[in-house]
């Protein structure tokens, strides 16, 4: 448990301040302009938006080569984006668009990649852990230094799969990553009735025998030193790791808006974390240099235009065929990539 | 061509399709242990190594979802399970996984994957022991549900649904473990998606599955020194369902009776009387017919299985009500009640 502690000391340096900034600047834009878009009623999708909470995306995209398999949660934008995903292709699908990267049949919780090893995100709590399980198995039989990583919330720990898959992983020594963006939230319920209070999740993972950390994940550099020794470690045959990232959801549970109103968190909480932004965080550590602020700005700008034109692209793009809905239930030996 | 029991033969569909394909691991509760899934793995860990073949933890959703995860990765998996009953455990992994991942996320990934799984019956098996659950499976599109009933055809559908790139259940009936028969040697197919006409009869359609096939066998045997020809169709899949197998068949006889390993309400014999209704109910000569379990949970004690199960006799029974004659008695010998034979000491 001294990954923090220690990773504190490190100095990351400039160029990977702005990389972790351009990551999370990149996810703000695309989920905002979602947001703004979705009352057009033309992303006809339960939709999860990762605004406020773009640290850990950022910094485990950061860790990631393709050749390593990424598996995420219904809230997974941030993850696809900050891992390679083409943004395009993700806009389209939640349009349903033929051009989407599920061609119109996931949406916005079956995001996938698979050029730069996103695998997938799926749409019930815990189903996409045991997912990365196997692939990390597949990784073990290769004989390769990949890294599995799964995506998961605080609240997929509380599922019997975690549970399952944590301790094959520490039998098997499988070399899987497991980042755990603890929000507080699941939908509207707190942690108090869902977990015991007062212990860590990381604590518990260490005990199941995951080599575990635990973070701020509204401090990117953090989130970057632990995930990326987790990695390193994984690499170099240590099994399987855990990374909590404590981090919070500004804008309701599924959808476009601002839920406070609904008074299922106290305020004071809400006004914390939204002083705590992980952007403003770390850009507040380069604004006394002007080239960094002037690159910044001028990389909004440009992510900016490229999402607005994504947007147009996707709402002219063409839905898939009918008849589209009704093959591909079975995939035939050509389907075998090779 | 060598003759084995139906176990022996899953063990050998094992041994080949590892050896052809070195991309291709095993895993399930006691898969490595000595009893080896009732021989069915016998051999596997060493002849291929403990990381294509190994026991598992009681871990069964996570497991399926690493089959899945494994075959997203570039393998191909057989996960077995004891008993059906222990797979309802994943039953998350493989219906909101294995079997929605190739279309979900546009037609990109395959999912190869085998799920095997053993009915019980018998020797106080009880209520969760023994389910033929298959119906369920079926009832879920992206799955393909297998159900052998010879030992030629379980090496055959075996190697055939580890090659198929789609996951597919493999629902292998306890007492037909140690049934024997002739088996071809080394790698070969028998087509999945295809019923296959087991017995040519011209006066009614049975339509079986799993041990019903046996079953369906025996009674034909016996109704046809009565003057009944009964056309034996063996499913082999039940999905999806070769309905021109079936169609064709009612079309020459006019008759349907569908028998079914499990309870009756919503099972696949339902599926097949209306599935035959809505394609050739003008060629039916009298009303569809089900043999099934009845809907009732299945008791332990062998007193209150004695007649749960239909056997030989209510095949005959019902065939013969169709064609309004006597119906002819079975020989006690032939209608087992609470085990297979005499190789069966339990205790499971």
């Amino acid at each position: 448990m001294s990954a923090g502690a220690q990773g504190e000391k490190m100095d990351i340096g400039r160029d990977v301040q702005l990389k972790l900034l351009e990551k999370m600047i990149f996810v703000r834009v695309v989920e905002e302009a979602i947001a703004a878009h979705y009352s057009a009623a033309e992303m006809r999708c339960p939709t999860h938006l990762s605004i406020g909470q773009e640290g850990p995306a950022a910094a485990a995209g950061l860790s990631l080569r393709s050749s390593d398999f990424v598996v995420s949660t219904h809230r997974g934008h941030a993850h696809y984006l900050a891992c390679g995903g083409d943004v395009k292709a993700m806009i389209a699908e939640l349009y349903g668009k033929e051009a989407g990267c599920a061609r119109g049949r996931g949406g916005s919780m079956h995001l996938v990649d698979c050029k730069v090893g996103f695998m997938g995100t799926t749409a019930i709590v815990g189903n996409s852990i045991p997912i990365g399980l196997g692939l990390a198995k597949s990784i073990q039989l290769n004989g390769s230094d990949a890294v599995a990583c799964v995506f998961i919330g605080d609240a997929a720990v509380e599922t019997g799969v975690f549970f399952e898959s944590a301790n094959f992983a520490a039998t098997a020594k499988l070399p899987v990553l497991f980042v755990c963006e603890n929000n507080g939230y699941s939908v509207y319920t707190s942690m108090r009735p869902r977990q015991p209070e007062g212990r860590r999740i990381s604590k518990m993972a260490e005990s199941i025998g995951l080599t575990s950390s635990c973070g701020d994940g509204n401090d990117a550099e953090m989130s970057l030193r632990l995930i990326s020794e987790a990695v390193n470690s994984i690499r170099q045959g240590r099994g399987p790791q855990f990374v909590e990232l404590q981090t919070y959801r500004w804008r309701e549970h599924c959808g476009p808006n601002y839920d406070d109103t609904l008074g299922y968190r106290p305020k004071s909480e809400v006004e914390h974390w939204l002083a705590r932004d992980p952007i403003r965080l770390l850009s507040d550590r380069l604004s006394s240099d002007a080239g960094s602020v002037e690159h910044l700005e001028q990389y909004r700008q440009r992510v900016t235009l490229y999402v607005s034109q994504a947007f147009e692209e996707a709402r002219a793009a063409p839905f898939p065929n009918g008849e589209e809905a009704y093959v591909d239930e079975y995939a035939r030996i050509s389907n075998f990539r090779a | 061509m060598t003759q084995m029991t139906f176990a022996e033969a899953i063990n050998d569909a094992m041994h080949v399709a590892l050896s052809a394909d070195p991309k291709l691991i095993a895993f399930g509760l006691g898969i490595c242990d000595p009893k080896a899934i009732f021989g069915t793995t016998s051999g596997l860990q060493e002849a291929f190594g403990a990381d294509r073949v190994f026991d598992i933890p009681v871990s069964e959703n996570a497991l399926t979802g690493l089959a899945v995860g494994a075959a997203l990765g570039g393998y191909k998996a057989v996960m077995v399970h004891q008993r059906f009953d222990f797979a309802l455990v994943s039953i998350d992994q493989i219906v909101n996984s294995a079997a929605k991942w190739f279309y979900m996320f546009g037609g990109t990934n395959p999912v190869p994957i085998v799920i095997r799984v053993v009915v019980g019956r018998g020797w106080g098996q009880g209520p969760t022991h023994s389910q033929a659950l298959h119906g369920w499976f079926a009832h879920v599109p992206g799955l393909k549900v297998v159900l052998p009933s010879n030992p030629r055809d379980a090496k055959g559908l075996l190697l055939e649904s580890i090659r198929d790139p789609n996951p597919v259940i493999f629902v292998e009936h306890r007492w037909l473990h140690n049934s024997i028969g002739d088996v071809p040697s080394g790698d070969f197919a028998v087509p999945l998606e295809t019923a296959k006409v087991v017995r040519e009869g011209s006066d009614v359609t049975l339509v079986a599955t799993s041990l019903m096939t046996v079953e369906a066998r025996r009674a034909a045997a016996i109704l046809a020194q009565y003057g009944v020809s009964c056309e034996v169709i063996d499913l082999h899949t039940v999905r999806p369902i070769d309905w021109s197998t079936i169609v064709k068949s009612v079309s020459k006889t006019g008759r349907i009776v569908a028998l079914d390993i499990a309870q009756k309400t919503m099972s696949v014999a339902g599926e097949i009387v209306a599935g035959v209704c809505e394609r050739c109910f003008a060629v039916l000569k009298s009303a569809p017919v089900r043999v099934c379990l009845p809907d009732h949970a299945v008791p332990t004690s062998a007193g209150l299985t004695k007649h749960f199960y239909p056997g030989t006799q209510d095949v005959v029974d019902t065939v013969a009500n169709l064609f309004d004659i006597q119906p002819p008695l079975v020989p006690e010998a032939t209608t087992p009640s609470d085990v297979p034979g005499d190789w069966f000491r339990g205790p499971f």
